[in-house]
């Protein structure tokens, strides 16, 4: 099974987009871009892994001969996480105002409510 | 509604459809197609940073580190813009009614408050020892707001109105990323390069080795717990002034 961590990711893309498109809750819909966003640390980190390779980390311990998972696209899935930290922030604050300004945190009915 | 839901699983699964196309030609599950071990061993010869990973985020990648870190600040400043926006008018609406607030369980206390220090102290040892095992600044630095909101937690209303942290994250985060900064610009001046190392290398595998990554590191953990505790706090405080109602 070579392709199933990137079946994994496939299908947590689909699934955290249909949850935003589909949301009724506006914290709801966060979270749902949360699970899409998790797809790009399957495919990052599976991109990355090799089999039987140990962790980046060379100390003295660690055999000369021995070899390591990609430290590149681990340094890149810690961006990723950190960007993904700030959106949610945002995002929740928004929420917040929403919430407060139209008294729903329905999608749908805050578009009536502006438009 | 069900039109839109029916155009959704359409895309999604055209799309769904496209990306199992493309990451088909990917490298196979397991052998990376990047030379993984020379990066590693390169690293460790010319930085003398043990954690790889860490060498690549506060070396290779380090001015995009820098970007990132200060999105990272720009999102905690701008969370806090949003959710005190009017927060005035309701600390007054609120200050009618004289409620006490609601009591935070005994365990609940007890619980946070013999966590406190154990949780700072490994985020304290996450942080400073980002170059020689797992961790680093980012990591150590959101253990270390959540040891905060332990304190929170544990004395909840209380502490939170007599200690009144908003300054002191909000400095805690300016002097974690202008610490980063100014990290970079003393590359420029003694390196010639933004973010070049200019301190000694030491040994592999010391505390105070790899030259400007475990200071990066550091910086970047006050940084984080600054931005966390920021955003955190503020999100607490909303929560507050909604339990009056």
């Amino acid at each position: 099974m070579t392709v199933l961590p990137y079946l994994v990711a496939t299908w947590l893309l689909a699934v955290g987009l249909w949850g935003v498109i589909t949301s009724r809750h506006l914290v709801h819909m966060v979270i749902c871009l949360t699970v899409a966003q998790a797809s790009t640390y399957v495919l990052l980190l599976s991109v990355g892994y090799r089999t039987g390779g140990k962790a980046p980390i060379v100390t003295t311990t660690v055999p000369p001969s021995s070899q390591f998972v990609d430290p590149v696209v681990q340094a890149l899935t810690l961006t990723d996480v950190v960007v993904e930290a700030t959106v949610v922030a945002v995002l929740l604050a928004l929420t917040i105002q929403a919430h407060k300004r139209f008294g729903t945190a329905d999608p749908d009915e805050l578009g009536e409510l502006s438009g | 509604m069900r039109p839109r839901t029916v155009i959704a699983a359409l895309v999604l699964t055209a799309l769904a459809g496209l990306v199992v196309w493309s990451v088909g030609d990917l490298t196979p599950f397991g052998t990376p197609s990047g030379d993984a071990d020379a990066v590693a061993r390169r690293l460790v010869r010319d930085r003398h940073v043990a954690n790889t990973v860490n060498g690549v985020t506060y070396d290779l990648r380090a001015l995009d580190t820098l970007g990132e870190e200060l999105i990272l600040f720009l999102a905690g400043l701008g969370s806090a813009v949003l959710l005190r926006h009017g927060r005035g008018e309701e600390v007054e609406e609120e200050r009618g009614d004289e409620e006490a607030p609601p009591r935070t369980a005994d365990l609940l206390r007890v619980a946070g408050a013999l966590l406190v220090g154990p949780v700072v102290v490994l985020g304290v040892y996450v942080v400073v020892h980002g170059h020689l095992g797992p961790g680093g600044g980012f990591q150590g630095g959101v253990m270390l707001a959540a040891g905060l909101l332990l304190v929170y937690a544990a004395g909840q209303v209380v502490a939170l109105e007599r200690v009144e942290p908003t300054a002191l994250v909000e400095v805690a985060e300016s002097s974690g990323a202008l610490a980063y900064a100014l990290v970079a610009v003393g590359g420029l001046v003694f390196g010639g390069a933004a973010l070049f190392n200019f301190l000694p290398l030491g040994t592999t595998g010391d505390l105070l080795s790899a030259g400007t990554i475990p200071v990066l590191s550091v910086a970047v953990g006050v940084e984080v717990t600054g931005a966390t505790a920021l955003i955190l706090t503020e999100f607490l405080d909303q929560t507050l002034l909604r339990g009056g109602e």
